[in-house]
């Protein structure tokens, strides 16, 4: 019978089905990180017991710690007891640690890809809902609330119902300025907040198939945007390049051996989804939101949808997010002044976004009365950021390069966007509060990010992109 | 947190908002505890005061409003979505609540109310609408779930529905244990799954 990519996966792990229940599966990598782990120790230290695969779990700290002077010890004293509680479980139960200081260190979602941990076929799971993010090796990944943490720490199992699989397919060429971020904020505005829930979504089309490692990366891992349980990516010759000769990629004769295997991961040719989605790119203009969740975007040229747009049902909780974010309905979004600039977070703080950033204000300056942070994945982009004179492009900018963490994207460490201000963000959320109590965030992608850093205020980058190409043909000096 | 669950009759706390996300739940500058007890006081936190302090309570905010109490959260379309943050069912739980009520749930979030017997009862629409409509009209009216015969109630009304939930995992409920213990009974099969797939 034809069998989907997911199927594939998942079939291979199941030891058992509980009758007229849920499925015991086995879980191949586990990552941890401070914020969702201690009351999951705390339950193996109460029955007694110790962690059963530790080999197969790997911890970082990434959620609270600050990303200016790393070498300090850390100010806030409930974030630093959760980190060296951390450190203490780690120690006790045998699990590697990738913490402050470590040449590895970074969030969970940037530092297993980066280091070959991640790979095809494989079920990875994470006490974080961004651990889609690894899907877009071909594995199944998926976010875990504590008592999974537990559970897997405890048996390298968790109970699980089966999803149903959605296939979305972009085809097409994006126009140009438009990039990964965009697919999926288009692909999240199109079908809602909760549009895939319930299911496990494969991405596939011509589209996605020219996307590099990273851009898929940014795809997955919004898929819990649209409550999807998550999101994958069959593995093509992009993914086994991305990995060959990583930390922990399989070597020599293995790394062989393992490419066989990865190359029957794919979705058979006739294959039955439960939904199937398809989407021309070249519709995709650079989006940002606009409300209070990621469902809640539009083009850049767009406007926040006026009253008659809305439908009845959902007029109240509208209005209550344009009330929220201080915006009128009907409004264009395009000129909106911010006053921070964000780019990082598990979905777009890899090198490659680094470079697109870079790329693109290389010989600009950021507007006087806007604060732009960019803060790296892990310990790995800041240096390699650092070696590429990334750093230099930057500083010249006005930007600040931070040190590696979740930083602005979750107001839980010190990194918080004040009340009331407005930023423009790489992340991935723009909840009430996300980045700080009463703080309003626009997501967008690293591009549109930027441009918006350079004019003080939400741009169409592609504009820039089209005068910076006709500047150069006329042979303008000041662009190099 | 091991409790057996079947039975309840009680008031509710309605809160009619839809797509409420586990960031509003609890926000993520009070998931700093090692623990899991405590969050309670901190649920809903930016909706229920004011700049953030205790002393300025936001009026209007069901959890402030003293006509409303209960055992029961009465939600809207898309409730718990986002964040896989279990803090959030714990808040709810420590808050004083063993049933949440939605005409949807974030996947996620189902799960972790169920692994802490935090029972989360998926009804239709139109019943979620009669309940909002009943409280609306009588801040008493009572409602019955019973987890055995899958039903919930509209006391007064006599209105009922009846909701889904796996065998598995009611079986669970009933008698109060949870999957951990389920994993830990069956590892020498774990053992042998790893055998065979090496
Ligand atoms: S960067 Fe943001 S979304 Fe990603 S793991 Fe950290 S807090 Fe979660």
């Amino acid at each position: 019978m034809a069998k989907t990519l997911f199927d594939k996966i998942w079939e291979k792990h199941v030891v058992k089905q509980i009758e007229g229940g849920p499925f015991v599966l086995y879980i191949d990598k586990h990552f941890i990180h401070e914020v969702t782990s201690p009351q999951a120790f705390a339950g193996l230290n109460k029955r007694g017991i110790k962690v059963f695969r530790p080999a197969l779990t790997v911890a970082t700290a990434d959620h609270n710690v600050p990303t200016i002077d790393q070498h300090l010890p850390i100010r806030e004293e409930l974030s630093r007891r959760q980190v060296e509680a951390l450190k203490k479980n780690c120690a006790e139960h045998g699990v590697e640690l990738y913490g402050l200081g470590h040449p590895f260190q970074g969030i969970v979602h940037v530092i297993g890809p980066e280091l070959g941990i991640t790979q095809p076929g494989i079920t990875i799971v994470c006490g974080d809902s961004h651990t889609s993010t690894h899907g877009a090796f071909g594995a199944i990944a998926f976010g875990i609330g504590t008592s999974e943490v537990e559970m897997v720490l405890a048996t390298q199992c968790l109970l699980q119902t089966k999803p149903k699989v959605m296939r979305i397919n972009v085809d097409g060429q994006l126009q140009e300025g438009v990039v990964s971020k965009d697919i999926i904020l288009y692909i999240i505005s199109q079908i809602s907040a909760s549009g895939a829930t319930g299911y496990f979504v494969e991405y596939a089309g011509s589209a996605i198939r020219s996307l590099s490692m990273e851009a898929r990366m940014t795809i997955c891992n919004m898929s819990i945007e649209m409550g999807a349980r998550g999101g994958m990516i069959a593995p093509d010759e992009t993914t086994f390049n991305y990995l060959k000769g990583r930390e922990f990629s399989p070597q020599d004769a293995q790394w062989e051996e393992k490419l066989a295997e990865w190359r029957q991961l794919y979705s058979d040719g006739n294959a039955i989804f439960d939904k199937e989605i398809f989407i021309n790119a070249a519709d995709i203009e650079p989006m940002i939101t606009y409300g209070t969740n990621p469902g809640m975007g539009v083009g850049v040229t767009g406007h926040v949808p006026s009253l008659s747009e809305v439908n009845e049902k959902e007029k109240a909780s509208f209005e209550k997010s344009l009330n929220y974010m201080g915006l009128q309905p009907g409004a264009n979004m395009k000129g909106r002044k911010v006053d921070y600039v964000f780019i990082g977070s598990c979905t777009n703080s890899r090198i490659e976004d680094l470079r697109m950033v870079a790329g693109f204000v290389k010989g600009k300056k950021k507007a006087s009365d806007v604060e732009v942070w960019v803060v790296p994945g892990s310990k790995q982009v800041e240096k390699q950021a650092i070696e590429e004179g990334i750093d230099k492009i930057f500083e010249q900018a006005g930007f600040q390069l931070r040190q590696p963490g979740c930083s602005a994207c979750l107001g839980m460490n010190e990194d918080k966007i004040p009340a009331g201000k407005y930023c423009i963000s790489t992340s991935n959320r723009n909840f009430e509060g996300r980045q700080g109590p009463n703080a309003r965030t626009f997501l967008a992608s690293p591009l549109t990010a930027a441009a918006a850093a350079i004019t003080g205020e939400i741009c169409d980058v592609r504009e820039m992109l089209s005068s910076e190409k006709e500047s150069v043909l006329a042979g303008d000096q000041n662009y190099n | 947190m091991g409790k057996s669950f079947n039975k309840i009759k009680s008031t509710v706390v309605p809160l009619n908002i839809e797509n409420v996300d586990t960031d509003q739940i609890i926000p993520a500058r009070f998931l700093k505890a090692t623990s899991r007890e405590g969050f309670g006081k901190n649920l809903f936190r930016d909706w229920r005061y004011n700049n953030d302090d205790e002393n300025q309570p936001k009026q209007d905010f069901v959890l402030n409003d003293a006509t409303y109490s209960g055992k029961v959260l009465v939600g809207a379309k898309n409730f718990g979505c986002s964040s896989s943050r279990e803090h959030a069912a714990w808040a709810i739980k420590d808050a004083g609540f063993d049933v949440v009520v939605s005409s949807f749930f974030a996947d996620i979030f189902k799960s972790n109310s169920l692994n802490n017997f935090l029972l989360p009862v998926q009804v239709s629409e139109e019943f979620l609408k009669k309940i909002f409509d009943a409280v609306q009209k009588d801040p008493k009216t009572e409602i019955e779930v019973n987890l055995e015969q899958q039903s919930i109630k509209i006391t007064a009304r006599g209105e009922q529905e009846s909701f889904d939930i796996s065998t598995y995992k009611k079986t669970c409920l009933l008698n109060g244990y949870d999957d951990i213990d389920y994993l830990l009974s069956i590892k020498p099969e774990i053992q042998e799954f790893e055998t065979l797939k090496k």
